[in-house]
């Protein structure tokens, strides 16, 4: 949607003819894509699609007002996001976008969370149909991982391969339409759990045509990222690339698998998975599993690669760590799927191949861990002084312990107690809120100063606060939900005297309340360091620094800053 | 050439380092997914199974809609406490006709693998309608809209067509008669044909106890009270096969 900068020699008539021209043709475009999406809601077999329709109607409304209405969109888009003129510079506006995208979505899916979280200890919280469990459930997940992780990967991602490749990024015009399309991919599948879309693949809800949506504006991200990669000025291919290239490569291969299906009607929304029972089983969690192995790790240690040596300001601890972690950590995480279907129908070979390769994945995921800690070496100081990297750190301690944790898991024998009961949640939410939320939260707090020029975050001290919630709201959040989960599985195997079942279903759901109370108290205290943010980058943006006491104060009293006046002996005794 | 030097080779070209990583990356999808397509015994060969009627697999779509599975299992484990709770272990056989399966992650309420026949319609639409007023600690959410809303599938056909198109073994017939073996089932005033013997122990009454209109409510609980009750589990050639399972 951007036109390429101007070069110098370029002559302004014709720039100014072409520009004309283009507009008239994206207009033209824009309205083919109107009709397209009246004609979708005319014959549309169900509601819901004809939802979706008019969502993408009026954004193509949009986008011709505008189209029309801008003559020349740069210099608003630089007068709105502040963005450098000079081709010398790297191309950061995709990457200011994605950070406030970052925030926005984050917040809408923490509080969403809160929400769900609450309606599991008050009940009266659903409202049937749109407000229930049910279908608020998948848009919380959707949100944080898809929407608050997925746009700070897509951010970081182009502007740390800018900077390890010294090069701008290839297909600005692209770069855009990835942002934007994007977002769009987010607002349909949001939308559509509201109003019941849903193929009820976890992590994979979205139905057909949002799925190949997102194919689309997958391989464009793709493109741009691999063809930024080929312009670079530096010999090598920095180690947080390796990690996105694995991620966005991944993703590409588990989406397309998992989301084969069958359509009812091109004007419907709704569709049925190519497979069945079992082997849909098993394509699911291949999927879901590697949702969480590449998007949630393999893409935020390509952050942590980049962002934590640069905020410590030293080198990577271990080059060969680096590649023997990388390729270790690619090619066992795809093996751990059947985890998740221990006991269950699937052929046990498959699940034993599934635990061994989860117990394997430890020595990976720690080698992530060691790498990234052993970077602090010689300024572990900088864990009292710094609040960004005290938050990288806990980010990787908590990667640190879910890795661990996630083992564990694994093996079948605690597997059997675990399934099915919140520990799961627990696991997950240490690796979520622990690892994915604090370096995300740490990487923009990196950026934001830097993406806006500004000497500095409104507020550092509120990083700290920051820094507290979050790290008490995961403390009540894990442990309240092993509780719950421990409690659950062995209240549901608990047999009495008599050989019979001590309790019914639902006391086992009785007995979990003050758990869920407790753990919706967590969220919230998270949920509250995620305002103050919020907060602080808005006043960064506002051009604002608040006046407060630096975050160290080396002790210093003007009344103890003087010599020691001695008084010889032999002085006092002769007055 | 240590391997340091020798991985130089992949950091400088980024063709070999985005295939050295796909590669990377399929072998284990490939190894773990495929043989469950053409290993035999993967799939149980148990009497009983049929693909879903019209009016079951429309209240399975609202059961998928409404995100039942997000709080409800359809997999019973083989242990002791589950058998006793839920039923004989889930098969394979019993989920192969799902598309998508069913089988969850997360029991914030019962399974309901081998609900069908365990309650009363009346039960049913009462919990569905209000679910404390039958069980008072239950934290799910209420679904009183469903018996208000007419079932609303644009074209019954179609639905059988497209699972048809993934594997599921509709007949011409069943396609045809989709549209009246979906309104007959909820309706025993209604000629329901030859429905019974197309699809065995299908139950046709009316579930909802609103004989005016077939509601989604009418769907929900046909599909839940057929839950499980297709295979005789505990029948004499079931559990021949089953013993037969040596290291699926």
């Amino acid at each position: 949607m951007q036109r390429s900068l101007p070069l110098p020699n370029a002559r302004p008539v014709q720039e100014g003819k072409y520009l004309m021209e283009a507009v008239l043709g994206r207009v033209g475009l824009w309205l083919l894509v109107l009709l397209l999406a009246v004609l979708a809601i005319a014959g549309a077999k169900d509601a819901p699609f004809a939802a979706h329709a008019t969502i993408i109607a009026v954004v193509a409304l949009i986008l011709i007002v505008v189209t029309a209405g801008r003559y020349d969109p740069l210099a608003k888009m630089q007068s709105m996001f502040q963005m450098p003129t000079d081709p010398s510079r790297y191309d950061d506006d995709p990457v200011r976008w994605g950070v406030i995208a970052t925030m926005f979505w984050g917040m809408v899916g923490m509080l969403a969370g809160v929400f769900i979280a609450l309606q599991l200890a008050f009940p009266w919280l659903n409202f049937e149909p749109y407000l229930n469990f049910g279908r608020v459930r998948p848009l919380h997940t959707s949100a944080v991982i898809f929407a608050f992780g997925g746009n700070a990967l897509i951010a970081t991602s182009f502007y740390v391969v800018q900077r390890t490749c010294r090069a701008r990024l290839a297909f600005p015009s692209l770069a855009r339409f990835v942002f934007w399309g994007y977002q769009l991919f987010i607002v349909l599948a949001a939308s559509g759990y509201l109003l019941g879309v849903t193929q009820s693949k976890e992590y994979a809800e979205p139905e057909w045509y949002v799925d190949i949506w997102l194919t689309i504006v997958w391989v464009s991200y793709g493109a741009v990222f691999i063809g930024t990669l080929i312009r670079r000025h530096e010999p090598h291919i920095y180690v947080a690339n390796w990690f996105y290239l694995a991620f966005i490569i991944t993703v590409a291969m588990l989406h397309l698998v998992n989301n084969l299906a069958v359509p009812v009607s091109f004007l419907g929304s709704h569709s049925y998975s190519a497979f069945a029972g079992v082997q849909d089983a098993l394509t699911q969690w291949w999927y879901g599993h590697n949702a969480v192995g590449f998007f949630l790790t393999a893409g935020f240690l390509a952050m942590m690669y980049y962002f934590v040596p640069k905020q410590a300001e030293r080198p990577i601890y271990s080059y060969r760590l680096s590649i023997i972690h990388f390729w270790s950590l690619i090619f066992l995480y795809i093996w751990a799927g059947p985890h998740h279907l221990h006991y269950t129908a699937l052929p046990d070979w498959a699940q034993t191949l599934g635990m061994v390769f989860s117990v394997m994945l430890w020595m990976p995921s720690w080698g992530g861990m060691i790498n990234g800690l052993m970077t602090l070496n010689g300024a572990w100081d900088k864990v009292r002084t710094d609040p960004i990297i005290r938050m990288m750190v806990m980010a990787l301690a908590f990667y640190g312990m879910s890795t661990f944790e996630g083992p564990v898991l694994s093996i079948k024998a605690v597997n059997s107690l675990s399934h099915y009961t919140d520990w799961t949640i627990g696991h997950v939410h240490s690796g979520a809120l622990g690892w994915n939320g604090l370096i995300t939260f740490a990487c923009v707090y990196y950026l934001v100063p830097r993406l806006w020029k500004r000497e500095r975050m409104y507020s550092l001290r509120m990083i700290n606060w920051h820094f507290w919630l979050a790290t008490v709201g995961i403390v009540f959040y894990a442990a309240s939900m092993w509780v719950a989960g421990i409690t659950q599985g062995l209240m549901w195997r608990e047999y009495g005297a008599d050989g019979y079942l001590v309790n019914s279903f639902v006391d086992t759901v009785a007995a979990l309340n003050e758990m869920y109370i407790m753990r919706a108290f967590g969220g919230g205290l998270y949920l509250l360091g995620g305002a103050v943010m919020t907060y602080n980058i808005w006043m960064t943006l506002a051009g604002r620094m608040r006046t407060e006491a630096p975050m160290t104060q080396p002790d210093y009293n003007a009344e103890k800053d003087r010599p020691i006046t001695t008084v010889a002996a032999e002085l006092e005794q002769r007055s | 050439m240590s391997f340091t030097q020798q991985h130089k080779k992949l950091e400088r070209n980024v063709t070999l380092l985005a295939v050295g990583s796909f590669i990377a990356v399929a072998i284990g999808g490939i190894v773990e997914i495929a043989p469950l397509f053409w290993i035999d015994n993967t799939i149980e060969k148990v009497d009983g199974m049929r693909p879903y009627t019209p009016l079951e697999q429309a209240g399975r779509d609202i059961y998928i809609r409404e995100g039942c599975y997000t709080c409800h299992s359809q997999m019973i484990r083989p242990f002791r406490d589950e058998v006793e709770r839920y039923g004989h272990y889930s098969l394979a056989a019993e989920s192969m006709y799902d598309h998508p399966f069913q089988w969850g992650s997360k029991r914030t309420g019962p399974d309901l693998a081998r609900v069908g026949g365990r309650y009363s319609d009346e039960w049913h639409v009462q919990h569905l309608t209000n679910p404390q007023s039958v069980v008072p600690e239950s934290i799910m959410p209420s679904y009183s809209f469903l018996a208000k809303t007419k079932v609303n599938v644009p074209d019954p056909s179609a639905t059988l067509r497209a699972l048809r198109r993934v594997g599921v073994p509709y007949t011409d017939r069943d396609i045809e008669q989709a549209k009246a073996d979906l309104e007959a089932q909820a309706d025993p005033e209604r000629d329901a044909g030859d429905l019974q013997e197309r699809y065995p122990k299908t139950q046709i009454r009316d579930f909802d106890g609103n004989p005016a209109k077939v509601t989604e409510m009418d769907a929900l609980v046909a599909y839940l009270q057929m839950l499980g009750t297709l295979v005789d589990v505990n029948s004499v050639a079931a559990q021949e096969e089953l013993a037969e399972e040596k290291g699926r």
